[in-house]
C-alpha cells in the first residue's frame, strides 16, 4: 500500500531512470556507433552554410549509414596482434591482485571483527588512512623499490602496488560483514575444545562467504578499473600489458584508427561485463546485508 | 635464550589474543609497511633533494626547503591549489546529489529495478581508461555526438571542440569523472537505504507522513554514516583522481585542467625532476590530511548539535 505510485509518480520515475541511465551508457553507445562506422565515414562531416543551423536529416546522417558494418571488429586483430593478450592481461591482473589481497584481507579483517587488543583502534585508523595516499602519489619511490627488486616490467609490478592499495578498503567492507556472525558459534566451538584457527576456517568462513563474494567483486573491480596509472609508469614491455594501457597506444599513433580502437575497446571488457551484469544480484545482496555502516 | 623467549610468552588471556590479533594482522600490516609507509618516508626524504633520473639510485643531494619554496612561491602553484580543490568539491558534490538520486529511484518499487540496477554499473566496472575513450570521442568537435547534437539544437554554431578551451574542458573532465564516480556512490547509497528497518516508514506512513517527508526525516538521518563516509572516500579519490584528466587533456588546453596530482606526475615522471615531484606529492597529503580533519571536525561537531548518529568512531 505504501509503495503503491500514482501514474504521474511513475511516470516521473520511470523518465528519471531513464534520463539517468542514458547518461551511464551514452558513451558505450556512442562507441559502439563509432566502431560500425567505416573510417572515411567516421571523419566526414555533412557540408552545412556558414550560419545555418544542422538539420536533423544531417545530425542523423552522421550516426547512420548503410556503410556500417563489423569490419572494424575484423580488421582490429591484425591492427592490434596483441589485443587477445592485452585482454588476458587485464583479467589475469585483477584476479591476482584480487586472489592475493584477499590472502591479507581475511585474517585482518577477522582480528578486527572478533577481538579486542592494544593498538587497535590506532592501527585500523592507520590502515583507513592508506586511503589518501594514492599510487599517483607515490609512484617516484615505488618506482625504486620496483627498480630495486628488479620487478619492473613484470606482472609483479602491476600486482604489487594494486594489491597494496586494496587491502585497506578490503579490510573495511569484510569486518561489516565479519561482526554481523553470531560471536555465540564460535565460543560453542571454543567449549568443544577447537582451535582459533580451526574455528576460522570451518566456521566462520563458511559464514562469510557471502560477504567474502561482496569483497572480491570490489577488490576485483577497483584492481580492473585501475591498471592505467601503474601499467603506463611501470611496465613497457607489451606483453605484459593490460588492455587499457595496450589500447592507449592506438592513441599515439599518427592517424587514429578510431572505429578499431573502439571495437577494440568494447569487446576488450566485454568477457567481464558480462560475468558482472550476471553477479550484480549477489553484489547488491550481499552489500545490503553487510550495511555498510562506517 | 630459552629465557627471552619465556619474557615474551603470553602470560594472561588478553596477551593471547592481543598476540593472536596482531599475528593475524601482521601480513597486511607488513604489505602497508613496505608499499605505503617506506614510499611514504621516502617521499618525504627526496622532497627535501634534487634528485632526478642520474641520482635515483644514489644519494642526491640535500637541498633543504628550496624545493617548498620553488613550489609554493610559485606562480601557478595558488591557481593550481584552488583548481584542485573546485575540482574536489564541485565533483564530489554532484556525485553525492547524483548518487542519492539514482539510489532512491533504484529503491523504489518498480518493475523491472533489477535490469536499471544491472545497466547503471558499466561506468563502473570498465576500465576507467576505456570509459575515457568513449568520452574522448564524445567531445570530439568535428565528429563527435555531443558536438553535433549542440549544432543541431543550436547551442553552438558550428563544431565545438569540448576539450579545445579552457571553461569547457574543466567542466568535461568533471562531468567524465562524475559519470564513473556515480555508479559506485549509487549502489552505496541504495544499500544503506536497503538497510533501514521497514517499520519506521510504515509507523510514519500510518501517521500520513508524505512520501518527501519519510525521505527528509527517516531516509536522509539513516544513511547519514554511509553518506559522510562515501563523501570523504570520494573526495580523497577524486582529489588523487589522475587517469581522467590525463587521458582527456593531459592537464591542458595552457594547463586549465591540472590538478595537483597531474602536476606531480608532470613533474615527477615527465621531467624526471623526482625531488620536485615529491615536494608536491608531500603538500597533496598535507591539503589531504588537512582537509579530512576539518571535514570530521565539522561534521562531529554538526552531528552533536543537530543529532545525526553519524562520524563518531
Amino acid at each position: 500500500m505504501m509503495d503503491k505510485y500514482s501514474l504521474l509518480h511513475k511516470i516521473g520515475i520511470y523518465t528519471s531512470i531513464a534520463l539517468f541511465i542514458t547518461f551511464m551508457l551514452l558513451p558505450f553507445v556512442e562507441m559502439f556507433i563509432a566502431s560500425l562506422r567505416p573510417l572515411t565515414h567516421l571523419f566526414s562531416r555533412p557540408d552545412i552554410p556558414l550560419g545555418e543551423t544542422m538539420s536533423f536529416v544531417d545530425f542523423m546522417s552522421r550516426f547512420w549509414s548503410d556503410k556500417m558494418s563489423f569490419q572494424a571488429y575484423r580488421d582490429m586483430w591484425v591492427t592490434v596482434p596483441q589485443l587477445p593478450r592485452y585482454i588476458f592481461n587485464s583479467v589475469f591482473l585483477a584476479s591476482a591482485v584480487t586472489a592475493i589481497s584477499l590472502c591479507f584481507v581475511v585474517p585482518a579483517a577477522y582480528a578486527y571483527a572478533r577481538f579486542n587488543f592494544k593498538g587497535k583502534s590506532v592501527s585500523l585508523t592507520l590502515f583507513l588512512a592508506v586511503n589518501m595516499f594514492s599510487g599517483a602519489v607515490l609512484l617516484i619511490p615505488l618506482y625504486k623499490l620496483l627498480r630495486m627488486y628488479g620487478l619492473l616490467n613484470t606482472y609483479w609490478s602491476m600486482i604489487i602496488p594494486g594489491v597494496a592499495f586494496l587491502i585497506p578498503q578490503g579490510i573495511w567492507l569484510l569486518k561489516t560483514f565479519l561482526e554481523k556472525i553470531p560471536y555465540e558459534l564460535e565460543e560453542a566451538a571454543f567449549v568443544d575444545g577447537a582451535s582459533r584457527l580451526y574455528t576460522l576456517r570451518r566456521i566462520i568462513l563458511p559464514l562469510a562467504v557471502p560477504g567474502l563474494i561482496v569483497v572480491g567483486i570490489a577488490i576485483f573491480i577497483g584492481a580492473y578499473a585501475q591498471q592505467f596509472l601503474f601499467a603506463i609508469t611501470f611496465n613497457q614491455n607489451r606483453d605484459y600489458m593490460p588492455l587499457p594501457a595496450g589500447i592507449f597506444e592506438f592513441i599515439g599513433y599518427q592517424d587514429v584508427l578510431w572505429n578499431e580502437m573502439m571495437a577494440a575497446s568494447l569487446v576488450g571488457v566485454l568477457p567481464v561485463l558480462l560475468i558482472f551484469l550476471f553477479m550484480q544480484k549477489h553484489l547488491i545482496a550481499g552489500l545490503t546485508s553487510g550495511a555498510v555502516k562506517e | 635464550m630459552n629465557q627471552f623467549i619465556q619474557m615474551f610468552k603470553p602470560k594472561t588471556k588478553t596477551q593471547t589474543t592481543t598476540l593472536f590479533a596482531w599475528a593475524l594482522i601482521a601480513p597486511a600490516a607488513l604489505c602497508m609497511f613496505l608499499v605505503v609507509l617506506w614510499p611514504l618516508y621516502e617521499t618525504f626524504r627526496l622532497s627535501f633533494t634534487n634528485s632526478n633520473l642520474g641520482t635515483l639510485m644514489e644519494g642526491a643531494d640535500f637541498v633543504g626547503w628550496e624545493n617548498y619554496e620553488k613550489v609554493i612561491g610559485g606562480r601557478k602553484f595558488p591557481a593550481i591549489v584552488t583548481r584542485t580543490f573546485y575540482w574536489m568539491f564541485l565533483s564530489v558534490g554532484l556525485k553525492v546529489i547524483l548518487g542519492l538520486i539514482g539510489a532512491t529511484l533504484l529503491a523504489s518499487n518498480i518493475r523491472a529495478r533489477g535490469i536499471f540496477r544491472a545497466l547503471i554499473m558499466p561506468p563502473w566496472i570498465v576500465p576507467i581508461a576505456i570509459g575515457c575513450f568513449g568520452w574522448l570521442w564524445l567531445y570530439n568537435g568535428h565528429f563527435g555526438l555531443l558536438s553535433s547534437f549542440a549544432e543541431m539544437v543550436g547551442i553552438t554554431n558550428g563544431p565545438f571542440s569540448f576539450l579545445a578551451y579552457k571553461q569547457s574542458a574543466f567542466y568535461s573532465a568533471v562531468v567524465t569523472d562524475v559519470w564513473i564516480g556515480t555508479p559506485m556512490v549509487s549502489l552505496f547509497f541504495l544499500a544503506a537505504i536497503q538497510g533501514v528497518p521497514k517499520d519506521l516508514y510504515e509507523a510514519a506512513y500510518v501517521d500520513g507522513a508524505s512520501r518527501w517527508y519519510r525521505f527528509r526525516r527517516i531516509t536522509m538521518p539513516q544513511i547519514m554514516p554511509t553518506v559522510i563516509s562515501m563523501a570523504l572516500l570520494s573526495a580523497i579519490w577524486t582529489f588523487n583522481s589522475f587517469e581522467i584528466i590525463w587521458i582527456l587533456t593531459e592537464g591542458g588546453p595552457r594547463g586549465a585542467t591540472t590538478t595537483l596530482i597531474i602536476d606531480t606526475f608532470k613533474t615527477a615522471i615527465f621531467s624526471y625532476k623526482f625531488g620536485a615531484g615529491a615536494t608536491r606529492a608531500v603538500l597533496v597529503c598535507l591539503l589531504l590530511g588537512i582537509f579530512s580533519l576539518i571535514y570530521l571536525t565539522v561534521l562531529g561537531w554538526l552531528g552533536k548539535k543537530y543529532g545525526y548518529a553519524g562520524v563518531q568512531k
